[in-house]
């Protein structure tokens, strides 16, 4: 059936209630509820999250947006506490504990800092062992909810308070880590990068398969933050499609090692597009940081050339 | 009648939790505690039980997978020692926080630094205030028989909290003794089966776990939790009273062994208590009226009964095999001694540190201990309460 974004949301509830207290123009809650949609109406879920701005934001006592069963324990632990009740229901399942009809997912989110940090020993643990779950990392490229600290995932040069546009060191100096490409590492059955692009098509239907898709599966999702990027909060929907026009992320899935690129810009925009109106990279702009911004280009470019090269090779016939 | 075996501490814990035959066990490797998940994961490759066995990368990925299973509606055991347990120290709180029956087998190491992998309690007290219930273990006997109480304390609708049983890393871990094993079908009976009122994989009820708690309700979540620790200790007896019916064999908050005459008397736990039996009796037949308290509940921590039965002593050794190093003496010192004080019973106490990073406590120690004892109750006066025994002499 050919993806309608009128009878997705006509038909399935958002099981992700209006009411949780994240920012105006914050990219992780139409994220959320669009995953979620995925689900089947008539499958249970576990969603498990670490510590951060969805956690804070969606289960303050006695309040939850979840509609589904849900659980936090810390900030490192998403995959793992995820990996316990999926194991609970392997087991119980067996043991004929559980109804027949009871069809459960499982699902955590972590943000940036509890995925690519803190929570990365958890992730390739549950990953490795090969639990039936997702993983979805909201990566909005730094710790938002403690303040806009520099993570790995923060882009180069860009502004944050742990690394500060000072007049010596112009930003974070170091790159961004390849996240998706370490869990493609992994040989999971389903990995893929993505982001809310116009109708959500992208999103929803690579949830789809990271939800029925049996074993371990991987979504790594930009999601863009008003607060830490600087910019205003009628924006989200075009600084997403800049990141996928500019290829600064590309979407793109692996299935069983096989790369598919699934958004290829007609036209590749220049990364100034797409840094421009976001504060964290107001600097790159100033006469004199020009070669910041040809750096920042040349990264882009290598990166998006390495994954076509990537996709070419994947799918080579032997 | 149970069955007679010869089995270590390890090996009698993992029997247990084959009896017990839980959902999920999520387990790390550490010594001295390696073999309890070693052998379980046995039972489950010979399929004896059917327990998902979780082989996790970390302590802290243990107690979070037991956490999320247990959350969900699971029986979720494990088994770690000292940097184990310090890895999991984040967890331990949230564990009892969201209310998680867990029961966990703590096998007593000394925490690092520097490394050392032999028994003292200093794993067991950095988490002594985390809300789990404490269970020590003179032998494996003991460790077997409080790992089969152990589900119907920390399940009991009143109570709803983790429970541990400790018990010493490698003296009683790893050594073979004389063990009475209870029958399969009646542990099965004893245990039951779990029926959580609320968890995650109730499609007909789904329900939200561990929210960002503030200001307005978590002070009362944390004096609800002070409430079932105190609802624990009934029980604790009434279980201990049903194992007896069982098996012949009666467990109470401690053991007093020969203590209602005594004069002078030791308070410690775990195998201590073994080598102080035995100085007890030589004493005995020299007509020194010795004996001995030992702590089997540590948490919730029955101050007013240890009083009682501690009051009429003229002297005290507490025991303490970690060091607070607060200058001031053991946790377990502070714990009886402020439990006589609130509790009106006036007895010249002494603290004795012991055995730390596995150095051997002889019957040479206790003797000593003994021997100061009654020169405290000549003299009529605690010089120095805060002393260390067994240290080296140069």
């Amino acid at each position: 059936m050919a993806y309608n974004l009128k009878e997705i949301v006509g038909n399935k509830p958002s099981r992700f209630t209006a009411g949780h207290r994240m920012c105006a123009g914050c990219g992780a809650p139409p994220v959320a509820r669009m995953i979620l949609r995925a689900l089947k109406p008539e499958d249970h879920a576990v969603i498990s999250t670490a510590t951060g701005c969805m956690e804070v934001s969606s289960f303050i006592y006695p309040y939850t947006s979840w509609t589904d069963s849900f659980i936090h324990t810390a900030f490192e632990c998403a995959a793992a506490t995820c990996s316990g009740a999926e194991a609970a229901y392997k087991s119980m399942k067996k043991q004929g504990k559980l109804p027949e009809d009871n069809h459960t997912k499982f699902i955590a989110f972590g943000g940036d800092g509890g995925t690519y940090d803190i929570g990365l020993q958890s992730l390739s643990g549950a990953m490795e062992r090969g639990h039936d779950m997702v993983y979805v990392c909201y990566d909005n490229g730094a710790y938002m909810n403690t303040g806009i600290q520099r993570s790995s995932a923060t882009p180069h040069f860009a502004d944050t308070t742990t690394s500060p546009a000072g007049s010596v060191i112009p930003g974070k100096m170091q790159a961004r880590k390849d996240l998706t490409e370490i869990m493609v590492s992994h040989h999971l059955p389903y990995v893929a990068q993505t982001l809310a692009l116009n109708n959500f098509k992208d999103l929803y239907e690579k949830s789809e398969k990271a939800i029925y898709t049996e074993g371990p599966t991987f979504l790594n999702v930009l999601a863009p933050c008003p607060r830490g990027w600087g910019y205003p909060t009628d924006m989200l929907m075009q600084i997403n499609k800049l990141a996928a026009d500019t290829c600064y992320w590309p979407l793109y899935e692996v299935v069983n090692g096989k790369y598919k690129i699934t958004y290829k810009p007609a036209k590749k925009l220049p990364i100034e597009e797409f840094l421009r109106p976001q504060k964290r990279f107001k600097h790159l702009f100033k006469p004199g940081n020009e070669w910041m911004i040809e750096e920042f280009q040349k990264e882009v470019d290598t990166r998006w050339q390495a994954l076509l090269d990537l996709e070419e090779m994947s799918n080579k016939e032997n | 009648m149970g069955i007679r075996e010869r089995l270590s501490g390890n090996e009698a814990s993992a029997m247990a939790m084959k009896q017990i035959n839980p959902d999920v066990v999520p387990a790390f490797p550490i010594t001295p505690s390696t073999e309890i998940p070693q052998y379980f994961s046995t039972f489950v490759s010979n399929g004896s039980v059917d327990t998902e066995f979780v082989a996790v990368e970390s302590e802290h990925s243990a107690m979070s997978a037991c956490i999320g299973a247990e959350a969900a509606g699971a029986r979720a055991m494990t088994a770690t020692s000292a940097n184990g347990l310090s890895l999991m120290w984040e967890m331990i709180y949230i564990a009892s926080s969201l209310r998680l029956p867990i029961v966990m087998s703590l096998v007593n190491r000394a925490v690092s630094g520097p490394l050392n992998i032999h028994n003292d309690h200093s794993d067991a007290m950095g988490v002594r205030d985390a809300g789990w219930i404490m269970l020590f273990s003179e032998n494996n006997q003991e460790a077997y028989d409080n790992l089969i109480m152990a589900h119907r304390i920390a399940e009991n609708k009143d109570v709803m909290l983790p429970l541990m049983v400790c018990q010493d890393g490698f003296i009683t871990s790893h050594s073979i003794e004389n063990i009475e094993l209870i029958e399969d079908e009646k542990v099965k009976e004893f245990v039951g089966t779990y029926k959580p009122e609320h968890y995650l994989l109730n499609n007909k009820e789904p329900i939200a776990v561990g929210p960002l708690d503030v200001q307005s309700y978590l002070f009362e979540h944390k004096y609800q939790q002070a409430e079932a620790m105190r609802n624990a200790k009934k029980v604790i007896l009434q279980v201990a009273e049903d194992f007896e019916k069982m098996t012949g064999r009666k467990y109470s908050f401690f053991e007093e062994y020969k203590l209602d005459d005594a004069e002078i008397a030791i308070v410690c736990m775990n195998s201590t208590a073994g080598t102080t039996k035995f100085v007890v009796d030589e004493l005995r037949n020299k007509g020194i009226k010795a004996g001995l308290l030992k702590i089997r509940v540590f948490r919730p921590f029955p101050a007013e009964e240890v009083a009682k039965a501690l009051s009429h002593l003229k002297a005290i050794a507490v025991m303490d095999k970690a060091d607070s190093l607060n200058a001031a003496g053991g946790a377990l010192f502070s714990d009886i001694t402020s439990a006589m004080y609130v509790n009106n019973a006036n007895v010249p106490t002494v603290n004795y540190v012991y055995g730390i990073g596995g150095r051997d406590t002889t019957s040479k120690d206790i003797n000593i201990i003994f021997s100061d004892l009654q020169e405290i109750v000549n003299s009529g006066k605690v010089e120095n309460p805060y002393r260390y025994v067994g240290l080296r002499k140069e």
